[in-house]
């Protein structure tokens, strides 16, 4: 959250983001805007997407988009034009492609080899001794002293 | 003069720590009583040191002294007080002064408060204190000491940054710091037991509080910058998946995650190798966080110095300490042999559960954390890792923990038999798809987020009571209530930290799913709807105030005989040369109304933003009941007799 100290050095407009003339007059495409600008990140503020930044370069994105999807491109189009002119540091999503795959795999990676060695482990730490050394009519009396 | 001397006092307090560190160790070593009580009156004196230390750089904030470097660029004349004490720890050397001192503050309760330790655990605990200590102290003397003066100081001084002048933010920091270096203290009595080579059920009781005081402060102290977030970055967002914002959530989930295992420890002796891992590990995140904020290599934009030679140094304490302490781990942790047996389904093995989630999830935050980074150096790639990739990774194992919390809390040791332990939480799980129901068609036709996070929410809570119930035996209303009074305070701090959990999770289901937004521009007089409210703009004015202008705005809201006011800002703050944006919000149990006031249109209206924040305060209340919980643990009779306790354990061979 303290990312946006410095990048308040730098503007000198107050905290807006989306600005009212901004917006799209069709509801659907304005929808599909703001979903996009959340992913798109502001180049000059590293962490803030276009849709919470007020840098100048965030608001000529979020445009652009807007521009991109009145002329009819789809999602992806508009991903890949900004790619293509910005590379893949404007995505807030990595793509899962290349050396990616590792970022996308871990979390499933890590989760499958910590349960495996839990399970090894929870096992490992069972009683040897499964016989509790009670007769079955001691354990009848157990159970009838427990509900008690 | 005084800022001299608590220039020199800085400097004594190096070198006791240096005493502190050597003189224990050598002495428990060789068995020499004399060089182990060293460690006892090195503690109090180096807390004594920096307290001074403390003071006179807090007393050259206060004079507005700026003849002291640091004044000059972080503090004015004009500033509120409040604010001049806060700037002390509102920049790097400060805060760094400030971590110092409770590096010591942690030795000497040490000190003061484990008259019980046994005498070689305790001179080895102080003594790797004292370590941290002489890194992190001579890291702020040699590369940012606070002391330094300006041969011809300026009139007045640069200012604090604006951003930073806020209740929420201002106190924000000490905690975050209690949190970080608390960690420090389980790392201490981990690395003690690993020279040690032995690790018992009182090493668990011992390690435990310093934990839960770490990790509750932690809590409060994330929980006030999300807060300050919300309120004060203009359109209400409350996390943000940033380096800095990861930085104190790792070592929050992972010290979550060693609080639970050092329970296992302390009730049955197992998990022993694994929680000493925890104890290092955490404190290594705590590092990583400082390494994070103060070098800028992954958030170059931090307002903290983003200095080279700062960061080599940090990093090379992160390396020293987690590489001293896991080649020790390595060394010794074969050693600490469990002794507790269980089976399958059991307490023990849903705490494990508990444990692979919360260091799963750390590592997940860690990899996509560091990942741009990684990508750049070894695969020539510029990424990024934002929010999104964080939600998708990162969410699956909170909803898995929610869904399994309280089964595992009311799970018996040693051995359950499932069907049998579930029976209390029947009503829990009806209730709890009750309100998912509830939820789901009151709501129609939006996500499924809401009645999800509901459903888990409700079922963290009454969970959370069907813990306490069973716990309470058998019997009338009155006997339990009775009894439930009796309860242990650990049980209550369970239950309570638990469903504070559930809180959370509603909290913030039901924010992102209802949420209503409206941006547009207005004239002074228009009104307009927004999700049933009738807004309208009464007024937008100038107003001065002690050290910034603004623009403040007046906005009604209304819906049927409620009415609410709210006067948002747009400040200035001249000496900064800085903006800042005062949402207004108007806080409610059930929603929140918040507004923001934007600029001024070229026709004359006004740009106004205007939110609908269901249940937004639910995060924060979460985050509250789950500190409460901590502190309710924290104050277990059991951690107050542990004295006697210790006695009879001391005479336990090692394992």
């Amino acid at each position: 959250m303290i990312r946006v100290l410095v990048l308040w050095l730098a503007m000198a407009t107050a905290a807006f983001a989306v600005q009212p003339d901004e917006i799209l007059d069709d509801p659907v495409l304005e929808e599909r805007a703001r979903e996009l600008s959340k992913g798109i990140r502001c180049l000059v503020c590293r962490n803030e997407s276009i849709d919470e930044s007020n840098a100048e370069l965030a608001r000529d994105l979020r445009l652009l988009v807007r521009e991109r999807l009145v002329e009819g491109d789809s999602d992806d189009q508009v991903i890949d034009f900004l790619v293509s002119r910005y590379g893949e540091y404007v995505l807030l999503t990595p793509r899962a492609t290349g050396a990616n795959l590792v970022l996308w795999l871990a979390p499933v990676i890590l989760f499958g080899v910590a349960l495996a060695i839990a399970l090894v482990y929870v096992r490992g730490r069972r009683d040897p001794v499964t016989d509790d050394g009670l007769s079955e009519a001691e354990k009848a009396r157990l159970a009838k002293l427990m509900e008690e | 003069m005084i800022v001299e001397l608590g220039h020199f006092t800085l400097l004594l307090a190096l070198l006791v720590a240096g005493l502190q560190m050597v003189v224990p160790l050598v002495g428990a070593q060789r068995g020499w009583a004399s060089w182990m009580a060293i460690g006892g009156p090195a503690a109090m004196a180096q807390c004594i040191l920096l307290t001074f230390s403390f003071c006179a750089l807090t007393y050259a904030f206060v004079t507005s002294d700026f003849s002291v470097r640091l004044v000059a660029l972080n503090s004015h004349t004009l500033k509120p007080m409040l604010y001049k004490v806060t700037g002390v720890w509102g920049n790097h050397e400060g805060s760094m002064l400030l971590w110092c001192l409770i590096i010591a503050l942690f030795g000497a309760l040490v000190a003061l408060f484990g008259s019980d330790l046994p005498d070689k655990l305790k001179a080895r605990v102080l003594a790797v204190q004292a370590s941290i200590g002489v890194a992190f102290l001579s890291f702020l003397i040699f590369t940012s000491n606070p002391f330094l003066r300006l041969v011809t100081p300026p009139m007045n001084g640069q200012d604090l940054n604006p951003l930073l002048q806020d209740p929420g933010l201002a106190f924000h920091p000490p905690f975050l710091y209690v949190g970080y270096v608390g960690l420090s203290m389980s790392f201490s009595f981990a690395v003690a037991a690993l020279i040690e080579g032995r690790v018992d059920a009182a090493w668990g009781r011992w390690v435990r509080p310093w934990t839960l005081l770490a990790w509750l402060n932690l809590t409060i102290g994330i929980a006030l910058g999300s807060w300050w977030a919300y309120y004060e970055l203009g359109w209400g967002g409350f996390w943000f998946w940033d380096p800095v914002e990861n930085a104190s959530f790792m070592p929050w989930l992972i010290s979550a995650a060693l609080l639970h295992s050092a329970i296992v420890v302390e009730k049955r002796e197992a998990l022993k190798s694994w929680t000493i891992l925890l104890a290092i590990l955490a404190f290594g995140f705590s590092l990583i966080g400082a390494f994070i904020v103060r070098s800028g290599v992954l958030t170059s934009v931090h307002a903290f110095a983003n200095d080279p030679e700062r960061g080599v140094y940090l990093l090379a304490i992160t390396g020293v300490f987690m590489g001293g302490a896991l080649t020790l781990y390595a060394a010794r942790a074969t050693e600490m042999q469990a002794k507790g047996v269980f089976s399958t389904v059991s307490r023990e093995s849903a705490l494990v559960m508990n444990n692979v989630l919360l260091a799963v999830s750390t590592f997940v935050v860690f990899i996509g954390t560091i990942w741009p980074l990684v990508a750049e150096m070894a695969f020539d790639r510029k990424v990024s890792v934002g929010p999104p990739f964080f939600d998708a990774a990162f969410t699956p194992f909170m909803v898995l923990l929610a869904i399994l919390l309280p089964l595992g809390s009311i799970l018996p040791w040693k051995r359950a038999k499932l069907e049998r332990s579930f029976k209390p939480l029947w009503t829990a799980l009806l209730v709890a798809f009750a309100v998912f129901a509830l939820v789901w068609t009151v709501q129609t036709g939006r996500t499924l987020l809401a009645p999800i996070g509901a459903l888990l929410g409700s079922w963290l809570v009454v969970g959370a009571a069907a813990d306490l119930w069973v716990r309470t035996g058998k019997g009338g209303l009155s006997n339990k209530l009775g009894r439930a009074w009796r309860l242990p305070r650990a049980d209550w701090g369970r239950a309570v930290a638990h469903s504070g959990f559930g809180v959370t999770v509603f909290g913030i289901a039901a924010l992102l799913a209802w949420e209503i937004e409206d941006v547009r521009t207005a004239n002074v007089g228009d009104t307009f709807v927004v999700g049933g409210y009738q807004v309208t703009l009464l007024d937008v004015r100038d107003v001065e105030g002690p050290n910034y202008l603004s623009t403040m705005a007046e906005i009604e809201l209304t819906k049927g005989n409620t009415t609410a006011i709210l006067t948002p800002e747009s400040r200035y703050y001249p000496v900064a040369g800085m903006p800042t944006t005062e949402a207004a919000i108007s806080n409610g149990v059930f929603r929140d109304l918040y507004a923001v006031i934007g600029d001024e249109q070229a026709d004359g209206s006004w740009a106004i933003r205007t939110f609908i924040k269901p249940f937004a305060n639910w995060i924060w209340a979460g985050a509250i009941i789950m500190s409460l919980g901590g502190l309710l643990s924290l104050t277990d009779r059991r951690y107050r007799v542990a004295a006697g306790a210790s006695k009879t354990r001391k005479t336990v061979p090692a394992e």
